[in-house]
């Protein structure tokens, strides 16, 4: 399983948690697992998100595999100027 | 990994300054910008702007422009499809405006005539009949209740209930509890800050070229930050398959992300299918201030508690951002960058976006995070000067570090904050004496960086020259540095060696340049590209050695024999290997494509010193000096010129730069004599101080340098300022009116 910390707008999404757990290896599984798992979190999905994996943040990686026990936190899809 | 990791290295061309390749087109104005392109049988576009900040469109007559002799087309924003697409809509109805006009400037019709003359005349003949509603332009006012709704509808679901109608979206950042953190604090202090919207300033005005054939066919030559990004846009909007629109970056005079979007590409586009002939559509400077995309107005509180020693306990912060006329992002970002800089068990922050009858917000560099930092930052040095601590040590005790929670998330892993703040300290500038009515400030400043889709060809010519195309346009050095790592990884000089912006036909698809990636991002695509072009060129020298390929080497520009069975054969130069390849299997190049990650986040540190006039409220910037971890300085010019920029367009955000608007909600400064951006004598020598702490992320350890220097200026300016007149300001820009004010207050 892995946790995945959520930021706090996200908590009235996921039953009043930031910290969910969800059965992932790569990305895309992540994602999908968190649909599932709390259907309201699928408008910001939908919208974009960005996953920082032990401190790297990834923006659009379906398959970048996330090794046991790594640090996951959902991030807003960000852009720059 | 998504990634190449660092691999230390000793550069023989990487960190050197050859001259740019774009220099003698650009001094002798040989450099073709968007309004210089011209085809045959090509019509001047103009566009019809709505006068009023807030009106519902009740009809649009064109019937007498038609009528006017060498009219060839009109569009209104009946003549694009209505996309499903919540983003492509809106983007769509910035450029043209369908049912209601949202602020002052937004496109209502445009013309496409024979002279310019004759398409001015038909805006004059189109008959917009309107009704005017109340409007809101100032971000506070606009989440008031009962404020006028700029958009109905456009609440997001993370909004909490009972809030204005105009407040699309909602975000909170942060850990631990921040009332418990401010019970430990000896001292909390709570501000309230306002910054004004700002401009890019860009020179060159937006242009573009459209040219659509009756078999469906368009190409579009335009000045913007990412023509494959223009290219997904306007074929939504116009309808059309990519492969059918080409689109063409020209030259580009700055974009610091004002370009990463269109405002009149579709529209010209729309023209030139009405007309039957190309188009060109080039703004005026009124037009770019009224209806391109400026930054984000804000209004930020800020509470920070401290301990006497400058241990920070606890930080909080609300940020209302308002990005115009349309929901906008900007506020995540701002939130999650307003405390990145520290170490801190108790933080949080609350952002909300709010619309106002404003233009619609575009990028620009480190989107959000100036203001938010901002805030933040002038509180620290509130802190500071009441617990009477010095402000460098105070950042460095309380620094973000490898291993430190980050304010937004992620544990950080080795970043550049701390070695930035000791080259600070050690530097002569921070004890540089100060005479009476100076005073200096410092900042720090942070931004997260992005990779993206790359997409790069390298092509090895006969002669031993090798062309590169890439497909982001050049806004910061670009070419030069792709260039540079080319002749790096390839063992060439840097001189035989030429890069192009290719267009969307050309290549894979790029990102925009935006985000601080192209160096990162293309750089690494261009390294990979390389390698894979010297696989190649490996490969046909074993064949005329006749040994394995595994028995060849590349080294100094070069095919070697490796190992002890491989023979002994003098080394086969790059050029060498080239002259031959139409024998030896064809032409040779490399290529790369990717989705990069990675980037590494950069932090920076500034200290300025200023003098300000008491009686006139004019503030003199004295003395400049910037720190910031480039991560490996591909050509230190550049990365100094981003640093220098980013001073200088903070320099004008903090003390004069500012969107102003009547009580009839119309822009008043509509122009560079009226919206005052920095000049050469406004500014003092700005001194750059490039630390090189390798990203673990690229194979040569670099990083993006150009949004970050955006960041610190507001803050630190603020805080000397504040120190040279005794009292704190809280509202960007600090222009001369409103250091009076402050002067008064305080006396």
């Amino acid at each position: 399983m892995v946790k995945v910390q959520l930021w706090g707008s996200l908590r009235s999404a996921a039953d009043g948690r930031t910290e969910v757990e969800v059965e992932a290896k790569n990305f895309r599984q992540l994602l999908d697992g968190l649909r599932a798992a709390h259907p309201g979190l699928a408008p910001q999905i939908e919208r974009g998100v960005s996953m920082s994996l032990n401190g790297v943040i990834y923006r659009e990686a379906w398959f970048t595999e996330i090794p046991p026990d790594a640090e996951v936190v959902l991030m807003p899809y960000m852009t720059g100027g | 990994m998504a990634f190449d990791e660092y691999q230390k290295r000793e550069f023989k061309q990487v960190g050197t300054r050859p001259n740019r390749p774009d220099g003698v087109d650009k001094v002798t104005g040989r450099a073709m910008y968007g309004a210089d392109m011209t085809l045959p049988g090509m019509l001047i576009g103009r566009i019809l702007r709505s006068p009023h900040a807030h009106a519902k469109i009740k009809s649009i007559d064109a019937s007498a422009a038609l009528a006017l002799k060498g009219v060839k087309a009109v569009v209104t924003g009946d003549d694009f499809a209505r996309p499903e697409d919540d983003f492509l809509r809106d983007v769509q109805e910035n450029c043209m405006a369908r049912g209601k006009a949202l602020y002052d400037g937004h496109a209502v019709a445009a013309v496409a005539a024979i002279d310019a003359a004759t398409a001015k005349a038909a805006l004059k003949l189109i008959k917009v009949e309107y009704e005017i509603l109340p409007h809101v332009t100032d971000v506070d006012a606009a989440m008031k209740a009962g404020a006028p709704i700029v958009q109905e509808g456009r609440t997001l679901e993370n909004v909490p209930a009972g809030m204005s109608g105009n407040v699309t979206s909602h975000s909170e950042f942060g850990h631990g509890d921040p009332a418990a953190g401010f019970a430990k604090a000896d001292k909390v202090v709570e501000r309230s800050f306002k910054t004004a919207a700002t401009h890019q300033g860009y020179i060159e005005p937006h242009a573009a070229v459209a040219s659509v054939t009756t078999d469906g066919k368009a190409d579009l030559w335009c000045c913007t930050q990412g023509h494959f990004f223009v290219r997904t846009l306007c074929a939504g909007m116009m309808g059309m398959e990519a492969s059918q629109l080409r689109v063409t970056p020209s030259e580009i005079g700055g974009g610091f992300g004002g370009k990463t979007t269109v405002f009149i590409e579709p529209v010209a586009l729309m023209l030139s299918r009405k007309a039957g002939r190309p188009v060109k559509v080039v703004m005026t400077r009124d037009e770019v201030f009224r209806a391109t995309g400026p930054t984000v107005s804000t209004s930020i509180d800020v509470k920070i508690g401290m301990t006497k020693d400058g241990r920070i306990t606890a930080g909080e912060a609300y940020l209302r951002y308002s990005g115009g006329a349309f929901p906008c992002g900007t506020i995540d970002m701002g939130g999650q960058a307003a405390f990145a800089a520290y170490d801190l068990e108790h933080v949080r922050t609350y952002g909300w976006n709010v619309l106002t009858n404003r233009p619609k917000e575009a990028a620009y560099r480190a989107p959000g995070a100036p203001q938010a930092i901002y805030a933040v930052e002038s509180v620290v040095d509130e802190l500071c000067l009441a617990l009477k601590l010095d402000p460098l040590d105070v950042r460095l005790k309380n620094a973000a570090k490898k291993g430190t929670k980050s304010s937004y998330g992620p544990t950080f892993p080795d970043i550049g904050l701390v070695a930035t703040l000791e080259a600070a300290k050690k530097h002569p500038h921070y004890t540089a004496p100060l005479a009476e009515g100076q005073a200096r400030g410092l900042s720090c400043g942070f931004w997260f960086n992005f990779g993206g889709n790359t997409c790069v060809s390298l092509n090895v010519n006969t002669d031993g020259t090798v062309g590169i195309t890439e497909g982001n346009p050049d806004i910061g050095g670009s070419r030069a540095s792709v260039s540079l790592m080319a002749a790096e990884e390839l063992g060439i000089p840097y001189e035989q060696i030429r890069t192009i912006v290719a267009d969307t036909n050309s290549l894979g698809y790029n990102d925009v340049t935006d985000g601080s990636r192209v160096t990162f991002a293309v750089g690494l695509a261009t390294i990979k590209a390389a390698r894979d072009a010297v696989r190649k060129m490996c490969l046909r020298a074993a064949k005329i050695w006749d040994i394995d390929e595994e028995a060849v080497e590349w080294k100094d520009g070069a095919a070697v024999p490796a190992g002890p069975n491989a023979g002994r054969f003098p080394p086969m130069t790059l050029a060498e290997i080239a002259a031959d390849s139409f024998a030896t299997g064809g032409p040779i190049a490399g290529h790369h494509e990717v989705n990069v990650d990675g980037a590494g986040v950069s932090f920076g540190v500034h200290l300025v010193d200023v003098e300000v006039d008491r009686d006139t409220g004019a503030t003199k910037v004295l003395r400049y000096t910037i720190f910031q971890d480039a991560g490996k300085a591909v050509h230190p010019d550049y990365v100094e010129g981003q640093m220098q920029g980013g001073a200088v367009q903070g320099i004008g955000w903090a003390l004069n730069e500012e969107y102003i608007y009547g009580r009839d909600g119309r822009l008043q400064n509509a122009g560079f004599l009226d919206y005052r951006i920095p000049v050469a004598s406004d500014l003092p020598p700005i001194e750059t101080v490039i630390l090189e702490i390798p990203n673990p992320g690229h194979p040569y350890g670099v990083r993006g340098v150009g949004e970050t220097p955006i960041v610190p200026p507001l803050a630190a300016i603020s805080n000397a300022v504040s120190r040279a007149i005794g009292t704190r300001m809280c509202e960007l820009p600090m222009s001369p009116p409103r250091i009076l004010k402050a002067i008064g207050t305080t006396a």
